[in-house]
């Protein structure tokens, strides 16, 4: 079972409705431990990238990955740019070539990506980000391409452990990035980084694991 | 809000395309990505001397482009950091065969945003370096920084690396003159009143009409204190004393050197007797020169009495808040060669002197 360039494409289309979607959510995430544009960001950077899409629909998968790093990059802003600019130009550099995933190619890629973020954010497990929804994903992720696991099943539990991250956020007191400032009043919310970072390996689920 | 502004989405490129009108002989202005850049670039082995941030601190940065100060300046939305495409596009416009150095604030976004620009400059061959400017020492930690905010130094560095890289220095001595003016630099700010950022519609912070907040940030972020308004002296005696008290500030910052981010540790030392200092006090936009005038006479006073001598000095609204009420004040620690090019011509927007 492969990922084809194909279902890459339409994860990438998937995940901007979602955002799209939870602009508001995201926001609302935001507004509680940041400054309240998170949601507002990422929707304005996935519509970029929705109007790049028809150009780099018949790319490989590394060129598409990149694209929309780049992409990010510029329209996102902030730390939220930089951060999701990483992850997608570093499985960019990790997919480059490529019209196929495995689930090996797929944890590579999210292993590349995941240590991008921590390069560039310098954030740690517990600091209350979107490394605290995508490390536990990536572990369970690249347990699971070791042991052979079925593709759709990877992605699920893979998912799962982002969700479960997600939620572990909650009571955590931020020490990174700007909900850090607010120190203990940070605890008994939901970060916004590890919430569209969930939705991203969610969205993958539906995406994939139905092919 | 009461603003001289059209429409809100249209206010950054309308200040840019003004600012392109009224100073043909000095800059020019990119769209798409935005930046400023010198009218005669590039300056052919000349280190190109490249910062930005967000738009509403004016005239920091792109006022300060031109002969013997910045080659570009990118500015971001109000208040946001740049992305690393316009740090890019400018490095390429800008540079002269001699390198290019990031003046770079502390705030998580820019550091971001301009250690992928020069990742992204690096990859095309051209040598970068970026250095941080972390000088205030109101608090640590805060709201869009991790250790403290760049405020008021980094209008001083910009002068001197400029005047520094049009004298001929080198990618490396420019950013070692840089780094020195960093760790010698300290400031601290206050608010009387809070700015209103266009897009948001309402003041960024609530400060009752009795209070004011002493640490202020220039984004607005929060400081050490709130408390009833006190006395111009009284004002400037916590805004000193913060800065000439502050002990040594040790913290690791990255610096990209051979090809990867790299670790570095440095040391503020602590102001000494004897120590020759420019002062430098600073509108925060809403604050008339009338009441720097005040501020800096007490000052004066207190420098002196802590044996502080203060050689030269810059008093306006250089780094600024939007319409913020309020005023910082930065002591740098000078010696020879800071001064030397302190005092060298410069011709920019905001800044003019020796021409």
């Amino acid at each position: 079972m492969t990922i084809s360039r194909d279902s890459v494409v339409e994860w990438v289309k998937a995940y901007a409705d979602v955002v799209a979607q939870n602009r508001d959510y995201l926001t609302q995430l935001d507004a509680a431990i940041g400054d309240a544009d998170h949601g507002i960001n990422m929707d304005r950077g996935f519509q970029a990238v929705m109007s790049k899409l028809p150009d780099m629909a018949d790319k490989d998968i590394g060129t598409i990955f990149k694209t929309v790093g780049m992409t990010l990059l510029s329209t996102v802003g902030g730390a939220g740019g930089p951060l999701y600019g990483t992850l997608f130009l570093r499985a960019g550099m990790a997919t480059a070539g490529k019209m196929e995933l495995t689930l090996e190619d797929w944890a590579a890629a999210l292993d590349a990506a995941v240590k991008g973020v921590v390069m560039r954010g310098k954030a740690e497990l517990g600091d209350k980000t979107m490394v605290d929804a995508l490390s536990p994903a990536l572990d369970v992720l690249a347990k699971a391409a070791q042991n052979g696991e079925p593709l759709a099943e990877a992605l699920k539990k893979s998912a799962q452990a982002a969700k479960q991250g997600m939620l572990d956020t909650i009571p955590l007191v931020a020490r990174k990035g700007r909900a850090s400032y607010l120190g203990e009043r940070s605890a008994g919310h939901q970060d916004p980084g590890a919430t569209s970072s969930y939705l991203l390996l969610q969205t993958a689920v539906d995406v994939w694991a139905d092919d | 809000m009461k603003k001289l502004i059209n429409k809100v989405e249209d206010v950054v490129t309308e200040q840019l395309e003004g600012m392109a009108a009224a100073h043909p002989d000095l800059i020019k202005v990119h769209f798409n990505p935005n930046f400023v850049y010198r009218a005669d670039a590039p300056v052919q082995g000349k280190v190109a001397l490249i910062s930005g941030g967000g738009s509403g601190h004016e005239p920091m940065h792109g006022g300060f482009v031109g002969m013997g100060m910045l080659d570009a300046a990118c500015p971001g939305e109000v208040f946001t950091s740049p992305t690393p495409d316009q740090m890019h596009e400018a490095a390429k416009m800008v540079h002269g065969g001699a390198g290019v150095l990031y003046i770079v604030k502390n705030y998580t976004g820019d550091v971001m945003n301009f250690e992928m620009a020069a990742e992204l400059v690096a990859a095309e061959g051209i040598e970068v370096q970026n250095i941080l400017i972390d000088d205030d020492v109101a608090v640590k930690d805060s709201l869009y920084t991790a250790g403290r905010r760049g405020v008021g130094t980094t209008v001083l560095a910009e002068k001197i690396c400029g005047a520094a890289a049009e004298a001929g220095y080198t990618l490396e001595q420019v950013a070692d003159l840089c780094r020195k003016v960093n760790i010698n630099g300290r400031s601290m700010g206050m608010a009387l009143t809070s700015c209103t950022v266009p897009a948001a519609g309402k003041p960024t912070f609530d400060l009752p009409d009795d209070e004011m907040e002493i640490g202020i940030g220039i984004h607005g972020e929060p400081g050490r204190e709130r408390m009833k308004v006190k006395t111009a002296d009284e004002i400037t005696e916590m805004l000193a004393l913060g800065i000439i008290e502050d002990g040594a500030y040790t913290r690791t910052v990255r610096e990209w050197h051979n090809g990867e981010w790299t670790d570095v540790e440095l040391t503020d030392p602590p102001f000494q007797a004897g120590d020759q200092v420019i002062a430098f006090v600073n509108s925060m936009g809403g604050t008339p020169v009338s009441e720097l005038y005040a501020v800096y006479r007490k000052l004066a006073q207190i420098c002196e009495a802590k044996g502080l001598k203060i050689v030269r000095n810059l008093i306006g609204p250089y780094i600024t808040s939007l319409e913020m009420q309020g005023c910082s004040i930065t002591l740098l620690k000078a010696d020879d060669e800071i001064l030397k090019f302190w005092d060298a011509p410069v011709k920019t927007p905001g800044l003019r002197w020796g021409v």
